[in-house]
């Protein structure tokens, strides 16, 4: 048995929250949300320059050719950090919808500029307040030209390319599009975490290459990888949001002693730690189907992704309780973690959508879990 | 990241999973062996004691010479993953190996050690612990049970309450109050019984499941005038409360999962019921429930193999298995109303034992039971926010006060 990170894997993670730490990015976050700046720039070439760009990328496209267990212990690292930065949309959504492409120009083209950072992708999905399926997709392509509209789309300004979940007649189809391309116009959208950019994107015509043909079942393995690695951010939030609760709980005193001596308080917390307990358990079920490729990832996936939000939200809302008035402050970095846990909630789909691909996934299974 | 074992856990699986299949029969489903009648169940379970004790089995992270054979935590584990398998019965012995067990290993002479420690291995004799009493339970240093030194002996007057297994056990570990005059901690003094002393009343509880004395069930005992002699002392006098945080550190690590009706029964239950016309499984209500409970089911799961995997590197666990009661006794009363309230007004009636409708009520009326035992709800989240989080103690009114003098409320 050995559901645990390796000591490479545990050493990374260290060296993630000493970097993110040193670099003050929950100041930086404060700064992206007060700026008309969409991300860090400064922040992300320096993740660049640390290569956490190239983990998954294969050695032959420039890449370091690790695993998907890498990008967890950092994926938790930004979590706790709220690193403003566009890693999610271009490392978990764009990059592995190259890696596993069966088009070998694109890759030869792309792979290596997206680890060395000159390239940075992003993903386009929903287009209305219907949840995106394989049958409501309007955005249609015609001889590789992508024509339609596009909203919520991360990080549009830190990317060159973006993935576009499209219909060909009525298959569906990934395809790549460089947002230098004629026909491509960017509107900012305003949104409830303000470290965080997503845009409107209207395609008029915009030449495309195909990612793959077998458009949404590829798109909901990419969703289901990606769940994976959000999660282990919720899980970092989550994490930071009990330890900010904690911390303040020890420091601030009302009627003679501290709060964190109340058990209205202690129980709080206690019932924090058990929802972040559950929910990282979870992330490493999670994180053993992704790197395993496992059959299993479907219902993993959800099942982290579920937990994860909950305990990210329960977290940042009681923080913000356990610091009373302070907490509704701007001033106070409570609300950081509230928007965020509400955007890493929605950024692939609502937990609605996700409790019912869970529980359809226990539905056609007639066994839970095979481990042990 | 994998659920292998290493080459020589794999090797030790399979010496205990021989074994088993020579002298056991695999679980059918849920299957175990009838409970019905106690006594009938008594002996098939000290039976399968001395079975397993005979072939080495029995304690196997004991010494040897009390029977065990010294095995590591993860050995533990994988014996009673593997034995889990199998029909054979079990619980009656869990108190006495779990929590009596090391603290006479820790506080008992050699001579008791080697007169005491086999026969309990062996399931010779069984044992049971004194601790809670009607005016003492999450405040278990409050007890009321008195000592009092007469020569060589002691003499016991008082009640014990929620004595598992009192009424089949051989022996107890007791704690009591020597002093009343000193502070509410410092006045216990620690001490084994023999449970057929002179002076002991066993009474079953009826609980809110109507059963009574079955299986391990509840017990108030009494104490009149109960003599033990002062080489039945365990730790010095005034230590008590030291050696009893020995064994409830271990009851921590012996009560885990609440058993009974989880996940999986509902999932059952939920294809099969119908719900207007359909299967209950498709109703909106159902699934978001079912979503729940699997990610704490689950989630309690890989909490317990991430602690094995410490364990199975050599290294000590994180406190991530504090939570596993709280969540699983929780879960049981949810899933237990759950499966009651979908067969509507036919969920009134109480059901013959081996369905499915009669393990969920079961599982409701229960888990009340499981909420408060082995630590309440309030008391491992007090612990949790205490020892996991690091939060201060709640200010406590008794402090620093002769016993005698702590307020006491009229439900005391």
């Amino acid at each position: 048995m050995n559901l645990d990170f390796s000591d490479d894997q545990k050493f990374l993670q260290e060296e993630a929250n000493k970097f993110f730490t040193k670099e003050d990015t929950l100041k930086r976050t404060r700064a992206i949300m007060e700026s008309d700046e969409p991300y860090d720039k400064e922040l992300w070439s320096k993740v660049i320059e640390l290569g956490w760009t190239a983990i998954r990328i294969p050695e032959e496209y420039g890449g370091l050719g690790l695993s998907h267990l890498e990008l967890c212990v950092i994926a938790e690292e930004i979590g706790k950090s709220l690193a403003p930065i566009p890693f999610s949309s271009s490392v978990y959504m764009y990059t592995e919808a190259l890696i596993e492409s069966g088009n070998e120009a694109l890759k030869n083209s792309l792979l290596p500029s997206l680890a060395d950072g000159s390239a940075v992708g992003t993903f386009a999905a929903a287009e209305s307040l219907a949840p995106v399926s394989s049958e409501n997709i309007q955005t249609v392509v015609t001889n590789n030209a992508v024509s339609g509209t596009k909203i919520a789309v991360p990080d549009v300004e830190a990317a060159t390319h973006v993935m576009v979940l499209c219909k060909n007649g009525n298959n569906v189809e990934l395809r790549s599009v460089a947002l230098d391309a004629s026909g491509v116009s960017v509107t900012l959208q305003a949104n409830i975490d303000p470290s965080k950019s997503f845009y409107q994107i209207d395609f008029n015509d915009v030449e495309s290459e195909l990612i793959s043909e077998d458009g949404w079942s590829r798109w909901e393995h990419l969703l289901d990888q990606a769940a994976v690695l959000v999660a282990f951010e919720q899980v970092g939030g989550a994490q930071a949001s009990l330890d900010m609760a904690k911390a303040y709980a020890m420091e601030r005193y009302a009627f003679g002693r501290a709060i964190g001596s109340y058990q209205a308080i202690k129980h709080k917390l206690a019932d924090m730690y058990i929802s972040l307990t559950l929910a990282k358990s979870n992330c490493y079920y999670g994180a053993w189907a992704l790197s395993s490729g496992s059959s299993e990832l479907g219902l993993a996936a959800a099942t982290a992704r579920v937990a994860a939000t909950k305990a990210f939200q329960l977290c940042s809302k009681e923080n913000i309780q356990t610091h009373g008035g302070n907490g509704f402050t701007w001033e106070y970095d409570c609300h950081l973690f509230y928007k965020r846990s509400k955007v890493l909630s929605l950024n692939l789909g609502s937990e609605a959508a996700w409790k019912e691909k869970l529980v359809t996934n226990l539905d056609k299974s007639n066994s839970i879990g095979s481990n042990q | 990241m994998d659920f292998k074992d290493t080459p020589e856990q794999a090797q030790f699986r399979e010496k205990c999973r021989s074994w088993l299949e020579a002298n056991a029969e695999l679980k059918v489903g849920q299957g175990r062996t009838v409970e019905g009648n106690l006594d009938e169940y008594l002996q098939k379970a000290k039976a399968w004691q001395k079975k397993k004790y005979d072939a080495g089995w029995a304690m196997l992270h004991w010494p040897e010479e009390y029977g065990g054979i010294g095995a590591s935590p993860i050995e533990r584990i994988i014996w009673s993953q593997e034995e889990s398998k199998f029909d054979v019965p079990g619980g009656v012995f869990e108190i006495g190996l779990g929590m009596c067990g090391p603290v006479m290993m820790e506080y008992a002479t050699a001579e008791q050690k080697k007169r005491y420690l086999p026969p309990m291995a062996e399931g010779k004799e069984i044992w049971c612990q004194l601790f809670s009493e009607p005016s003492a339970g999450s405040d278990v240093a409050g007890l009321r049970s008195k000592a009092v030194q007469d020569g060589d002996e002691w003499i016991i007057n008082g009640q014990k309450v929620w004595t598992s297994g009192a009424h089949y056990s051989d022996f107890g570990i007791l704690v009591v109050r020597h002093d009343p005059e000193l502070e509410k901690h410092k006045g216990l003094t620690f001490f084994f019984v023999d449970m057929k002393s002179p002076g002991i009343e066993v009474k079953p509880i009826k609980q809110i499941t109507g059963s009574a004395g079955s299986g391990s069930g509840f017990n108030e005992v009494y104490f009149n005038d109960v003599r033990i002699p002062d080489s039945q002392r365990l730790g010095e006098i005034g230590d008590g409360w030291k050696v009893a945080i020995t064994t409830l550190m271990n009851e921590r690590l012996a009560v885990g999962d609440a058993r009974g009706s989880d996940i999986e029964d509902a999932l059952t239950w939920a294809k099969e019921q119908d719900f207007n016309g359909e299967p209950l499984i498709k109703h909106g209500g159902v699934r978001e429930k079912l979503a729940d409970w699997f990610i704490e089911a689950n989630g309690l799961k890989y909490t317990k193999f991430r602690t094995i995997s410490a364990l199975s590197r050599g290294g000590t666990p994180g406190p991530e298995a504090s939570i596993t009661k709280i969540v699983s006794a929780n879960k049981l009363q949810s899933i237990g109303n759950f499966g009651i309230d979908s067969a509507d007004m036919a969920g009134m009636l109480r059901q013959d034992s081996g369905g499915d409708l009669h393990a969920f009520q079961m599982a409701w009326l229960g888990a009340p039971g499981l909420r408060i035992a082995g630590g309440t709800d309030e008391i491992l989240r007090n612990i949790i926010a205490e020892r996991v989080l690091g939060l201060p103690q709640d200010p406590r009114a008794d402090k620093g006060l002769p016993f005698k003098d702590i307020p006491q409320g009229s439900a005391n």
